[in-house]
Parts: structure tokens; C-alpha cells; sequence
């Protein structure tokens, strides 16, 4: 099979990006629409994003998103890494099925009936729904995400390395933390992104697990998408927007910089200059 | 971890690295279902929490006994009696297994495409399918609503060239919802597919082409069969959450779209009837039970 672009190849690619892209597209454009209609163009403005910063509901909703996010993403990540270890790692243990299948099961299992389960465990203990409950709902289910991604690269991570630091006999916990824990740094960082974001973005299992003065901004701009849409809506989203692509395209670049200089490295130790 | 070794400091350790994970998914995501299965169990009250209690562990075990003799089926029978549930059930499955074929059928090409590009322009592609994805799925819904609506951006453009003469009504109504999940799940199916297609080994084409195999059948004999795992994940990753969706109906769908994750929200948010939602949830998760096993399953081999 010839490699590279045959019409076939190039129009489903195309037409499949077209297709992803095209309405993010519009929306941001329509963000900028001097007109209250968000259909009809009525020249450039900037006034929707002015707007945004002098509406206050916004502004808290924006504030309590931005700490959850941060505290379950972090949290999130160590408890994932934890778990992608004891998978990779120790597979087979007492009860090992069943917690692969509490890792695997939240990726599918639909919103509604996590959002639902969390709701009445908070409920049945007592527990006032609030920051916390957003948090600890959050956290537990974007470590399953975080333990596949971090996963991935533990599976095929070379383990003489860790072999040699511990016949030289490095202590485990030492090992862990200056040979382990920085070959797989890539795959935890984009871990805790992939937390960050799906903590940002969750509607379905926040509008369950929140209580009274923890509204996030998904459930702000939920509440005001079902009045209809506004363009100062799409100005909120282009933001969000922005802020998430920004975030993968510096992480990519990162990324493939240090992959970049690590291959350097090796070709040189191999050289052995 | 390097925590192979056996001595005693190392095997603790090493049963932290599993403990710690593992306690909190039992008491996060393990537990909450049983407490939904218990509520599920339990009669209706207008009280907060709105349920009468059908447990009480406190009580001691002759108590108990004579609770889980009073543990009404009610909520469950109530399911089989309202015509809407059912509806709702089958037509989100119907729903669901449509659009993941579609989405099948819309994915592969792209993946294909993909896979088969420049090496150099393969990370880039691949960011491009990540990117929407890390995008709220809110917003991507949203965006849909501009376009799709009767005063919207799609019936604009073909009222201004002349295609109409009237504005469609795509939205509210099931084509949007179609739409909606294809759109919004379409880099579930593609990532899954291109990992498997960039692994294959293009020897096995070349030799079926040199044999005299014509480039389809050799798609039909070699490739796709070869690209099966991806195949699977993807339609598993697809299938299972748009089953229980709930934005997409709600915001794209009509009132005559049903589906089983909105009428799950309305119980619970507009009707407060938490036991017969706990109900849904419960019949929900042994709809999708052996879906979810069998993407565990397919996971878990992938890992290994």
C-alpha cells in the first residue's frame, strides 16, 4: 500500500476535520458578533467579553470551578498513578479483578448513574453537599482516566533501569521517586491535564453531587444555554476554549522538546561522549 | 513502583501502592451503588432525604430481618407499568446503537486517512483529534444549537442559496440528537482506530497486492480484520455513555425524544422521586452490565 496522500485519504481527512472543527469555529466567530442575534452579523465587538467581566454570578461560578478543579485534578493524579502502578505492577493480587473493574468501569458508565450513586452516598452519610462533595466526586472519577493514561506508559517502560537502582541497592521509595517517577512524567502531566479538564468541564455529575453555593461554571453556562443562545455564552466557551487549547498545544510541544533531547541524549551516551 | 522485592519494608509499601487506590474506589464509586440499589428498594416519601429508610444496620439483626421482609419491589413494578420508561430504555438503546454505527462508518475513513499520512504529519493529525476532545462536551453541544436551530446558521445558508424555501426544522428534534452524539463522540471511535491501524504491518499489504489482491479486498481480508480491537473499543467507548446520555437529548432532542438518562434527570431533578430514579439507574446498569464487562475485558487485554 502506498504511503501518503491518495484523494481518497486526503478528502476523508478533510471532510472529518471540517467536520470537528466547524462549529467550534463558528461559535468563537459568533463570540465577536456586535449583534444581540447571535445569527445575524452585525459587525466586530468586543462587548460580550466586557460584559463577562462585570457579571459577578459568572465570576464565582469561574472561581469555584478553577479550585476544584485544581485540588481533584491533583488529588486525582496521585491516586490514579497509585492505581496504573498496582495494575501494571502487581496485577494479580486478592481482589485484583475487581479493582481493574472499578478502574475501567467509571470511563463508560454513564454520568448519570455515577452522578446519581454519589449523590445518595454524600446524602446517606451525612455528609453537606457542597465544595467537598464536588471535589471528592470529581476526584474518583477522573483517576480512572488518570490510571489509563499513566497505564500506558507504564507498559512499556524499560524496568532494568529500576532493576539496577535496586541491586545498587537504592532504597524502593527512592527509586521510585528518581528513576520511576521521572521517566513516566509525561504521562502523569498529561494525566493531571486530562483531570483538570474533565473536572472543568463536567455538568451531569456536579448538578448531582453540588450543594447550595457551589455552582461551576458548566452549570452556570448550563442554566443559561437552556433560556438560549447568547452571544455572551459563546464569548464564556471561547474563553474556555482558548484556555484548554493553549494548555495541550504547549503540553504537546513540551513534550516532544524533551523526547527530542532525550533521543540526543541517548545517541550521545551511546557514542559514548 | 520498583517494589517487586520481598522483604517485609518493601511488600508494605507495596501493599499501599494497591490499598490506597483501591479503599477509595470501594467507598467512592463501590459503595454508592449499593446505597442505590438499598434506595431503589425503598418507598417514597416527601421528607428530605425524600425516601423512607429500608435499611437501618443500627438496628440490630432481628430488626433487620423483619426490614428486608418489608423491602418493597414497588419502584420496579411502577417501571414495567408506565409506558415511558420502557420507551425511554428502548429508544435510547436503539438511539445509541445507531449513532455508534455511524459514527463507525464516519470514523474508519478518518482514521484510515490518518494512519496512512506522512509520519510528519501524523502527530499533528493526531493532536487535531485530540484537541475537540479535551473541549467541554457542553460547549461542543452548544455550539450545534447556533447552527442547527430554525432561525440558525445551517437554514440561513441554504435559505440565502436558494436550496429552501422554508427553514427546516432539524432542531429540537431526534436528527439533532443523531447529530449531537455522532459529533461529539466521533474522537472516541477515531483514537482507538488509528492506535490500531498505525500498527499495521504494511508487509502484509504489499504482499497481497504483489499476489494479484485487489486494494479492496485486501482492505476486507487484511486490514480490517487486523484493525478489529480498535474497532471493538471504539464502539464500546461510544456505546455505553450515549446510552445514558442526558445534554444531548435535553438540549438538541424534542419533547417526543426520549431517552433514558433525561427521564432519569427529570425523576430526580423536576419529579424529587428518589427511589424510582435510583430504580432507573439500577435497570440502566444491568442493561449496560455486560457491555461494561466485556469493555473491561477487551481494556484489560489490551493493557497486558
Amino acid at each position: 500500500m502506498r504511503r501518503g496522500a491518495s484523494w481518497f485519504n486526503v478528502t476523508s481527512i478533510t471532510l472529518g476535520f471540517a467536520f470537528l472543527y466547524l462549529p467550534i469555529v463558528l461559535l468563537v466567530i459568533y463570540s465577536f458578533n456586535a449583534s444581540k442575534l447571535v445569527t445575524v452579523w452585525g459587525g466586530f465587538s468586543t462587548k460580550w467579553y466586557v460584559s463577562l467581566l462585570t457579571n459577578q454570578g459568572l465570576l464565582d461560578a469561574a472561581w469555584v470551578t478553577i479550585r476544584v478543579a485544581l485540588l481533584s485534578a491533583t488529588l486525582a493524579t496521585v491516586l490514579g498513578t497509585l492505581a496504573a502502578i498496582a495494575l501494571v505492577r502487581f496485577g494479580r493480587f486478592p481482589g485484583g479483578t475487581l479493582f481493574s473493574g472499578m478502574v475501567y468501569a467509571p470511563l463508560v458508565m454513564p454520568e448519570v448513574i455515577t452522578g446519581l450513586a454519589m449523590l445518595l452516598l454524600f446524602v446517606a452519610i451525612g455528609f453537606a453537599r457542597g465544595f467537598w462533595t464536588l471535589t471528592l466526586a470529581h476526584i474518583t472519577f477522573s483517576m480512572c482516566f488518570v490510571a489509563v493514561v499513566v497505564q500506558s506508559r507504564l507498559v512499556t517502560f524499560d524496568r532494568s533501569l529500576e532493576e539496577a537502582a535496586l541491586d545498587l541497592g537504592c532504597p524502593p521509595f527512592r527509586t521510585f521517586f528518581t528513576i520511576t517517577l521521572p521517566l513516566i512524567l509525561p504521562a502523569v502531566v498529561a494525566g493531571w491535564m486530562l483531570a483538570f479538564t474533565l473536572s472543568l468541564d463536567d455538568l451531569v455529575i456536579s448538578s448531582f453531587t453540588t450543594g447550595p453555593g457551589a455552582t461551576t461554571l458548566p452549570m452556570k453556562i448550563y442554566s443559561q444555554v437552556r433560556l438560549g443562545v447568547t452571544p455572551e455564552i459563546n464569548a464564556i466557551c471561547t474563553i474556555l476554549i482558548a484556555i484548554v487549547a493553549t494548555g495541550v498545544i504547549i503540553a504537546s510541544i513540551v513534550t516532544k522538546r524533551r523526547e527530542v533531547e532525550r533521543q540526543r541524549a541517548e545517541r550521545l551516551a551511546i557514542q559514548g561522549v | 513502583m520498583a517494589l517487586t522485592n520481598s522483604s517485609s519494608g518493601h511488600s508494605r509499601l507495596r501493599w499501599l501502592v494497591v490499598a490506597i487506590p483501591y479503599l477509595w474506589l470501594i467507598l467512592l464509586f463501590l459503595a454508592p451503588f449499593l446505597i442505590v440499589v438499598k434506595i431503589s428498594l425503598s418507598a417514597t416519601a416527601i421528607a428530605m432525604p425524600p425516601y423512607q429508610p429500608a435499611l437501618d444496620f443500627s438496628a440490630g439483626l432481628g430488626v433487620l430481618w423483619q426490614q428486608l421482609k418489608e423491602l418493597s419491589f414497588d419502584n420496579y413494578v411502577f417501571l414495567t407499568e408506565d409506558a415511558l420508561y420502557w420507551e425511554s430504555y428502548l429508544s435510547s438503546l436503539k438511539i445509541a446503537l445507531i449513532s455508534t454505527f455511524l459514527i463507525l462508518i464516519i470514523g474508519y475513513p478518518i482514521a484510515y486517512g490518518m494512519a496512512r499520512a506522512r509520519k510528519e504529519w501524523r502527530t499533528t493529525l493526531l493532536m487535531l483529534v485530540i484537541l475537540p476532545f479535551w473541549t467541554s462536551f457542553l460547549i461542543r453541544v452548544y455550539a450545534w444549537i447556533g447552527i442547527l436551530k430554525p432561525e440558525g446558521l445551517l437554514n440561513q445558508l441554504l435559505l440565502s442559496v436558494g436550496v429552501i424555501s422554508e427553514p427546516l426544522n432539524i432542531m429540537p428534534s431526534t436528527l439533532a440528537v443523531y447529530i449531537g452524539i455522532v459529533y461529539s463522540y466521533l474522537p472516541f471511535m477515531i483514537l482507538p482506530l488509528y492506535a490500531t491501524l498505525e500498527k499495521l504491518d504494511e508487509t502484509l499489504l504489499e504482499a497481497a497486492a504483489d499476489l494479484g489482491c485487489p486494494p479492496i479486498q485486501a482492505f476486507w481480508k487484511i486490514t480490517f480484520p487486523l484493525s478489529l480491537p480498535g474497532v471493538i473499543a471504539g464502539c464500546f467507548l461510544v456505546f455505553i455513555p450515549a446510552v445514558g446520555e442526558f445534554v444531548i437529548p435535553d438540549l438538541l432532542g424534542g419533547s417526543d425524544t426520549l431517552m433514558i438518562g433525561k427521564t432519569l434527570w427529570a425523576e430526580f431533578f423536576s419529579n424529587r422521586d428518589w427511589p424510582v430514579s435510583s430504580a432507573v439507574a439500577v435497570v440502566l446498569l444491568a442493561i449496560l452490565v455486560i457491555p461494561i464487562m466485556l469493555f473491561q475485558n477487551a481494556q484489560k487485554k489490551a493493557s497486558e
